[in-house]
């Protein structure tokens, strides 16, 4: 120990008069004391820790219940303790319930420590003397680290009553009605011409079978026409600054060349326009759209837009079809696009997902066998609206199946591909067998794994399936081909199966195979990630604040997430979540103001040389470079206090509140029970 | 001069422990400066510059010295012994250049345990040692009993043996800096000043060299670490750390006035962790770590390979006052009761 760092935690020797620390050791019922000797560690830290400031140590089956918290607060009133260490469950679960406790007895809720002696100890461990020995040196890191606490008073912020949701798929529209229909102003920004999302493609919803455009188009009508709602469709956020209750948002409005002004979206400029384009968006490449349309009839807005990769015009420079034709002359050539700045309180992100790309299993053909479809591409076949009026047929646009297969779990609960299950393929896939049999009569072949239909009539929707007819293999598609070996296989897709019901091999001969791909992240989710300051998984679906109890937030404050955008879910959870997140958005805005966690980086500015390591680091973007005065600054209302700046600073210039260089340091040495465990030693140097 | 104003006098002495010898050089070329350092104080003991015994010193009465500057480690039990002796003997013990406040090159030796250290002095190609004698702390010859220091496990700070008033960074301290040291000692001593909180440093700035250091720099990105002595030519007025040159500076104490950085050479930390920084070596680790550009495994590698002596490049000055202190063979034995 030099004599130096002996200095820093003078007030050392002896018991200060003014350190009255508490320690409340937990037993989570057998969670803790199964492991540690629970009791062991109360008596000890009364004694051994008492030159440290210990002056009462209490243990109780659960500290979390409210005689548990009473504890503390008795403690706090009548033997004036005024330093809290509890040793319990993880900060992340209860910090919160103990600081209450504390605030509630009249000390600053900072003054408490959480450490964790369940999660990193008695869950990770069986050896209970060994456990024990660990609980006591995480119980005198606490008791160290206390030692250096400071009041603090959390930040107080207004909140703004505007909020961004970006995605126009069904769980933005929820989210946005709900908030719109609570008086609040909302900005929905969808990427493509209208709303609607991947729910405006499908044909029918399971296990109900209700019309999809029948249920969402009124959401649509009701969002576009919502007098709370400005609704920017072929638009993107370029960039988010500030921080939750005052959030700067910037966004692209995509120049339609349409003005929306006068247009009345009577539909003539699409059919005079002479283009047509393989709309490989909304018809997955199945039927064709002019140079100026609409995605489809019951597009939200009905304003069209101009494609100008294949507009002849923009091409040529002649053409100007539409122009001539539109009744009240609404066609802008010169229209550019229109950056806007919006300022929003809350941010509910529903970006949704994009579908796995099965041409990356070459063996299942897709993209080289005709008559291999894609989810996206059926949904389209067998839509009343879609490019072939609701006929199923083989891709020659004529021949109506005789048989069809159905694979499951392409690109998911595959290690070559997503090990996740992408949590609707099943329902979807016994929706496609129903509505193959329904449009042609076809023999309809299930390929399973495992058939997964937990949520409220999704196993019924199964059992009618199994009455129904439809053969159900269990077992992996090795390969989809065309080599035919006996005439009956001529002219067929030939599927390979493991069928591990029956144990043998099978080449079942097909018309057409229907590939069930799975739900990703969209491509551009880590980006997205980055722009709204969040995190995302390693695939790139958003991180949630916790994945049972806080299913809505983020770890940024102010960032809300609804529907696949956090990971696949089917219709239903989507909505709730977009409802959701609405919910904890409105609880913000009624509170009017939000009060922020006072840990936040700071720079000692006579420190800090300006060499800029840090600059490039704020995932919150809340440091600023000083040019005229070479230094560095933190905007404390938009620092999270993560420490990445803290930790990165060369200079030792940056401190983080909460954890400073002394309040880490003294825990690491409480940890390492160097005070304890030395104590004749460490007095014998001078200081 | 008469005897009564040389006891008036305030007495000054300076030691060397395990150091180079440097820092005392590096008082004597202050120049013009040690005649009035000498005119001001009664020189009572400083080995380098006049003949004394370690007699004379403990016959001194405990705190008749009015400042003593240590210069070295305490690598041995004679560094440790001179320590304590002139701590008792002093009124301020100034850890003067970086041996004696952070270790220093003799640090870099608590990577190896003693027995690898004796090994390389004594029994390496170059040293011929038929009977491997190794240095003993006690030894009888025919004409009686010798003694030799005992070699510390560890080399150790001056501030890890005896408490430190003052701080002088720097291997050596720049002339300028010591100059400004002894004037501020001089007239505090005169009375006309006051002395700084007690455990500061003292004759260097609170910042870091980038704040004295000249070049342009920008938000940062690495993308490879390159050492000097392989780049053909550099920007000469931008940030060394942004052309890949793995330059100290942004976490070493400013003092020196960046004269390395402004000579094209990239700063090698000598002058010590900045005011903030605990452990010098952890701080820059973590500073560069922050700002390297590599997205995953394999081509962190690459960067990593661009810093091929990783202890050289973080802990060359500070290992014995690092949180590691010393790796871990030197440590075990350092914990040998």
């Amino acid at each position: 120990m030099n004599a130096e760092r002996q200095d820093a935690g003078s007030g050392a020797r002896g018991t200060p008069e003014d350190l009255r620390i508490g320690v409340y050791v937990c037993h989570c019922g057998s969670n803790i004391a199964g492991t540690v000797d629970v009791e062991a560690v109360r008596a000890w830290a009364e004694t051994s820790l008492r030159d440290r400031g210990v002056v009462v140590a209490r243990d109780y089956k659960f500290m979390c219940s409210s005689l548990g918290q009473e504890l503390i607060e008795q403690d706090i009133r009548e033997q004036g303790v005024n330093r809290v260490v509890v040793a319990a469950c993880s900060p992340h679960l209860h910090e919160r319930t103990f600081r209450t406790a504390c605030e509630n007895a009249g000390l600053n809720p900072y003054l408490c420590e959480l450490v964790s002696v369940r999660e990193q100890d008695s869950w990770v461990h069986t050896d209970r003397a060994a456990a024990t020995e660990k609980a006591r040196a995480i119980v005198a890191g606490g008791v160290e680290r206390v030692r250096h606490h400071e009041e603090l008073r959390p930040l107080r912020v207004p909140i703004h009553p505007a909020t961004l949701v970006v995605g126009g798929g069904i769980g933005g529209i929820s989210a946005a009605l709900e908030l719109a229909n609570a008086g609040y102003p909302v900005y929905l920004v969808e990427r493509e011409p209208s709303l609607g999302g991947h729910m405006a493609q499908f044909d029918k919803t399971f296990p109900t079978l209700d019309c999809s455009a029948c249920i969402l188009t009124p959401r649509m009508v009701e969002a576009g026409s919502n007098p709370n709602i400005t609704l920017l469709t072929y638009s993107e956020v370029e960039s988010v600054s500030g921080y939750v209750g005052n959030f700067t948002v910037t966004i692209r409005r995509r120049a339609r060349q349409v003005d929306e002004e006068t247009c009345t979206g009577c539909g003539v400029c699409w059919e005079k326009c002479p283009v047509n384009v393989i709309d490989t968006r909304f018809e997955a490449g199945l039927g064709y759209r002019k140079a100026i349309y609409v995605p489809f009839a019951q597009a939200v807005p009905k304003y069209p837009v101009i494609d100008r990769e294949t507009c002849t015009y923009y091409l040529k420079g002649t053409c100007k079809a539409c122009e001539k034709f539109c009744p009240p002359q609404s066609i802008r050539f010169d229209q550019e696009d229109e950056i806007l700045t919006v300022e929003v309180g809350n941010i509910v992100l529903a970006t949704g997902f994009k579908l796995f790309d099965a041409r990356r299993i070459p063996q299942y053909g897709y993209g080289r066998l005709p008559n291999v479809f894609t989810s996206l591409e059926f949904e389209r076949l067998s839509n009343a609206a879609g490019p072939t009026g609701g006929r199923v047929v083989l891709r020659d646009g004529v021949t109506e199946p005789k048989s069809v297969g159905i694979v499951h779990c392409v690109g998911s609960r595959d290690r070559a591909y997503n090990n996740y299950c992408s949590a609707i393929c099943c329902m979807q896939s016994l929706k496609f067998a129903h509505l193959v049999r329904e449009h042609t009569g076809a023999t309809v072949y299930e390929f399973y794994i495992d058939m997964r239909t937990p949520s409220k009539g999704y196993d019924e929707f199964y059992q009618r399936l199994l009455e129904e007819g439809t053969v159900f293999i269990r077992g992996k598609v090795a390969e989809i081909s065309p080599g035919a070996r006996t005439p009956e296989e001529d002219g067929k897709l030939i599927v390979h199966v493991e069928d591990t019901l029956a144990g043998r091999q099978r080449r079942i001969p097909l018309d057409m195979v229907i590939l069930s791909a799975g739900l990703e992240p969209q491509e551009d989710a880590k980006e997205v990630a980055k722009k709204f300051g969040i995190s995302c998984s390693y695939e790139g679906w958003m991180i949630e604040r916790h994945p049972k109890l806080d299913p809505v937030a983020t770890m940024t404050e102010g960032v809300m997430l609804a529907g696949t955008v956090q990971g696949p879910k089917d219709i239903p959870a989507t909505v709730a979540q977009g409802a959701a997140a609405s919910a904890r958005v409105l609880g913000r805005i009624q509170q009017g103001e939000i009060a922020l966690e006072p840990v936040r980086a700071t720079v000692d500015p006579s420190m800090c040389s300006g060499c800029r390591i840090c600059n490039d680091l704020c995932p919150f973007s809340a440091i600023v470079f000083h040019e005229d005065r070479m230094v560095t600054e933190i905007n404390p209302a938009l620092c999270q206090g993560c420490g990445t700046c803290v930790a990165a600073c060369p200079a030792g210039a940056i401190s983080g509140t909460g954890f400073s260089n002394e309040q880490i340091l003294a825990q690491i040495e409480g940890l390492l029970m160097e005070r304890v465990r030395h104590p004749a030693e460490l007095e014998a140097v001078p200081a | 001069m008469s005897a009564a104003a040389v006891a008036a006098k305030p007495r000054f002495a300076m030691y060397w422990a395990a150091s180079c010898g440097g820092c005392d050089i590096a008082v004597l070329n202050t120049g013009e400066k040690i005649l009035e350092i000498d005119a001001a104080f009664d020189v009572v003991f400083w080995p380098v510059a006049m003949d004394a015994k370690y007699r004379d010193v403990e016959a001194m009465p405990d705190g008749s010295i009015a400042l003593t500057l240590f210069s070295g480690s305490i690598r041995n039990s004679e560094n440790e012994e001179m320590a304590r002796l002139l701590r008792r003997k002093s009124r301020l013990l100034v850890a003067f250049g970086s041996c004696a406040g952070e270790g220093c090159i003799p640090g870099l030796a608590n990577f190896s345990s003693r027995t690898e250290i004796f090994d390389a002095a004594y029994e390496s190609v170059s040293t011929d040692n038929p009977e491997h004698l190794r240095p003993l702390p006690s030894v009888t010859v025919p004409e009686g009993e010798l003694h030799l220091p005992e070699f510390c496990a560890t080399v150790r700070t001056l501030d890890q043996v005896v408490p430190v008033d003052y701080f002088v960074p720097g291997c050596p301290p720049e002339p300028h800096q010591i100059a400004a040291v002894m004037d501020l000692a001089m007239a505090a001593f005169a009375g006309r000043a006051e002395l700084p909180p007690a455990g500061s440093t003292i004759g260097a700035g609170h910042s870091t060299v980038c704040d004295e250091c000249p070049r342009e720099r920008h938000a940062k990105q690495i993308s490879s670490f390159t050492r000097i002595q392989q780049v053909a030519a550099l920007d000469p007025a931008l940030c060394l750390l942004e052309q890949g040159i793995p330059c100290n500076g942004p976490a070493t104490r400013d003092g020196c006035g960046a004269l390395c950085p402004k000579a094209g050479a990239q700063c090698i930390g000598c002058y010590g962790p900045a005011e903030g920084v605990v452990d010098f070596g952890a701080r820059l680790l973590s500073a560069f770590a922050s700002v390297i550009d590599a997205g995953d495994p394999a081509s962190i590698d690459r960067v990593l390979d661009g810093l091929p002596d990783p202890a050289g490049q973080f802990y060359r000055f500070n290992l014995a006052k690092s949180l590691l202190r010393a790796g871990r063979a030197a440590w075990a034995e350092d914990r040998k009761p």
